[in-house]
């Protein structure tokens, strides 16, 4: 097994940096290669296609929608968890770990079963609340079911913020100096939940604006599915909107990263010097 | 022990909200706030009700007072997931007869969903999930270890950035990616002509390849805190004793990680299981799998009033689900022993 390191770091790495490289170097000379050269035009002309801003502002919209509905669910939840309810953490962890065992296609496919009891319905006043849900401008139907699917992101990132903060503390701090149970949530928690947050956060909005089984199954036409759409008239322009998507991604984990690195070091370092003040 | 713990408390309470809301919100806004409700401040401050006893009935009053916080989550999740669940489970045991509409309790789409083309796609998917994850579980390992033994530091941060982003690569992107790359035009294909090898990117070689692309880095990623748990010690303690590299692998490395590993496994199981736009767009429906399947039946592509059928078939893929999760409840404890 000497052989260990000849392989693991000669051979492995390389051959990785080739797997993961040359697709998407394949894929931009696919996008720009034209008979007669080089050219950008799916990526000039392509931006003002029909229907690339409308679905991409869709996705956008969804993932805002996502999200603000996802963080106001569980923060309070969990803040007040920690605080007041212990006995609830193991029940609501596992109720937010459930969206893993039942799968994108799953959940959509019970889904479209409720949707379906539309026109059971149509007589009483939830008939309004169904065609609410399935606003063909902004699908609310969507926001719930991409919220459901973000709970596994958004629970471990806020949890294992609720962990590095002695929440305790700061709140009996906080209501002990007079500030409300919302201020305190709002200008205390919050804040010190910073990381966690925006770290949720930007891992909901890339699932979103990633996500093409839920919204396909639906028939609505976020960026994904619109993407998939053009893929036959138009097939340079969706493989640039594919890299479009990757660089997206790349610079919202990019933000993510640059966040919460810049925390967690400075985390790290207190916690040592707490450490050797105990210790000592 | 007692009393160097003892003042820490209120000494890190004050300073965290300094330290790390380095704008100063939470002390700004808090001081002036003592100053007029100051008065008004003690009767309703007790946080902890031990701390100030009150009267039994505002105690309770108080308590009762909390659980309005966490109604939202649970009437959300009733509505959002236990409904749609919920239906599943119903749907998947009921048949809806066609003349008067009347639903009655029976086992037909169970069945049906576990013979014939559906038993293949199901038993596709569960292949494909198995290859897909034993492979990423390797190469995932061996990458990290790789970055874990290597001396530059830098290495690491551009490995866990590059694999936080390609983790998320999947779907419909993805997909294009391969299609770009090497499809029927692609890149690689038409320069290397593929064509004439016979190889083919829309068949489970295919599949496995592009599935590999986000889940490797996923493992990666997964893996890399397991690996830096193993202690340099250990493995000095074992060559001391006349241990080689492989040995030391052999009884101390792969036996403190396998609980890491089989979670990571389980992991990429089920990502790969429960993964559908990749597949439907590369391969569409040629190669079965539960996933497209199911998206076929839901719109009306097959036959119509196949919902209850597709509904039985999601049942199917929750039920393994499930299994495959089982298995690693018991191993997260043993692997807290060694790498907590």
């Amino acid at each position: 097994m000497a052989r260990m390191k000849f392989t693991s770091r000669g051979v492995v790495l390389p051959l990785a940096a080739l797997y993961f490289l040359v697709p998407i170097g394949a894929s931009i000379w696919f996008s720009v290669n034209e008979v007669e050269g080089v050219s950008f035009d799916a990526y000039t002309k392509g931006l003002g296609a029909e229907g690339l801003t409308t679905s991409l502002m869709l996705s956008v919209r969804l993932g805002l929608a996502t999200i603000v509905c996802g963080l106001l669910l569980m923060v309070p939840t969990l803040v007040a968890v920690v605080l007041y309810l212990p006995r609830l953490r193991r029940i609501v962890e596992i109720l937010c770990m459930m969206p893993l065992v039942v799968p994108p296609i799953a959940l959509v496919a019970g889904v479209t079963t409720v949707l379906s009891w539309e026109q059971d319905l149509a007589d009483t006043p939830l008939y309004m609340t169904f065609q609410l849900l399935r606003d063909e401008d902004f699908p609310l139907v969507l926001v719930l079911v991409y919220t459901v699917m973000s709970l596994p992101f958004l629970y471990r990132s806020l949890d294992a913020g609720l962990r590095a903060v002695d929440l305790r503390t700061l709140v009996e701090a906080a209501r002990s100096l007079g500030a409300s149970r919302l201020q305190t949530l709002w200008q205390i928690v919050v804040p010190n939940l910073r990381t966690a947050v925006v770290g949720g956060a930007v891992l909901s909005l890339a699932m979103v604006l990633g996500e093409y089984t839920v919204a396909s199954v639906l028939s609505y036409r976020p960026f994904s599915v619109w993407m998939v759409e053009i893929k036959d008239s138009e097939a340079q322009l969706s493989v640039a909107a594919a890299m479009l998507s990757l660089l997206i991604t790349w610079g919202l984990l990019l933000l993510l990263t640059t966040l919460a690195g810049g925390r967690s070091r400075r985390r790290a370092n207190s916690v040592r010097e707490n450490r050797k003040k105990t210790v000592s | 022990m007692a009393d160097t713990t003892a003042p820490p408390p209120t000494g890190s309470g004050a300073a965290t909200p300094a330290d790390s809301a380095p704008a100063g919100s939470a002390p700004a806004d808090s001081a002036p706030a003592t100053g007029p409700d100051a008065p008004v401040a003690p009767p309703s401050r007790p946080v902890r009700d031990d701390v100030r006893p009150g009267p039994g009935a505002r105690r309770r009053g108080a308590r009762r007072h909390r659980w309005p916080v966490v109604v939202p989550f649970f009437a959300f999740l009733a509505v959002c997931f236990g409904l749609p669940a919920g239906t599943m489970v119903y749907g998947a045991f009921t048949v809806v007869d066609p003349a008067s509409g009347t639903g009655r309790f029976s086992t037909e789409n169970v069945s049906g969903s576990l013979s014939g083309a559906y038993a293949t796609g199901l038993t596709g998917s569960v292949e494909l999930s198995l290859m897909t994850a034993l492979l990423a579980t390797v190469i995932g390992t061996l990458i990290a270890q790789a970055v874990v033994s290597s001396p530059r530091p830098a290495l690491r941060g551009i490995v866990v950035s590059a694999g936080g982003v390609l983790a998320n690569f999947s779907g419909a992107p993805l997909a294009f990616a391969f299609i770009a790359t090497l499809g029927t035009t692609g890149t690689v294909t038409q320069l290397f002509h593929l064509d004439r090898t016979g190889f083919s990117l829309y068949s489970f070689t295919g599949l496995v390849l592009a599935y590999l692309y986000f889940m490797v880095p996923l493992m990666v990623v997964t893996v890399l805190p397991a690996l830096d748990g193993l202690r340099a010690q250990w493995q000095e303690a074992a060559a001391s004793c006349g241990a080689t590299r492989g040995q030391y692998w052999r009884h101390v490395g792969i036996p403190v990680l396998t609980p890491s590993l089989l979670g990571g496994a389980v992991l990429m199981f089920g990502t790969a299981f429960a993964s559908h736009a990749t597949a439907a767009v590369m391969v569409g429906s040629s190669q079965p799998l539960i996933t497209i399947q199911i998206a076929n039946a839901l719109n009306g592509n097959v036959l119509v009033g196949q919902e209850n059928l597709a509904l039985a078939m999601s049942l199917n893929m929750v039920v393994i689900a499930l299994l495959v999760m089982a298995v690693q409840i018991p191993l997260q404890r043993r692997s807290t022993r060694w790498l907590g």
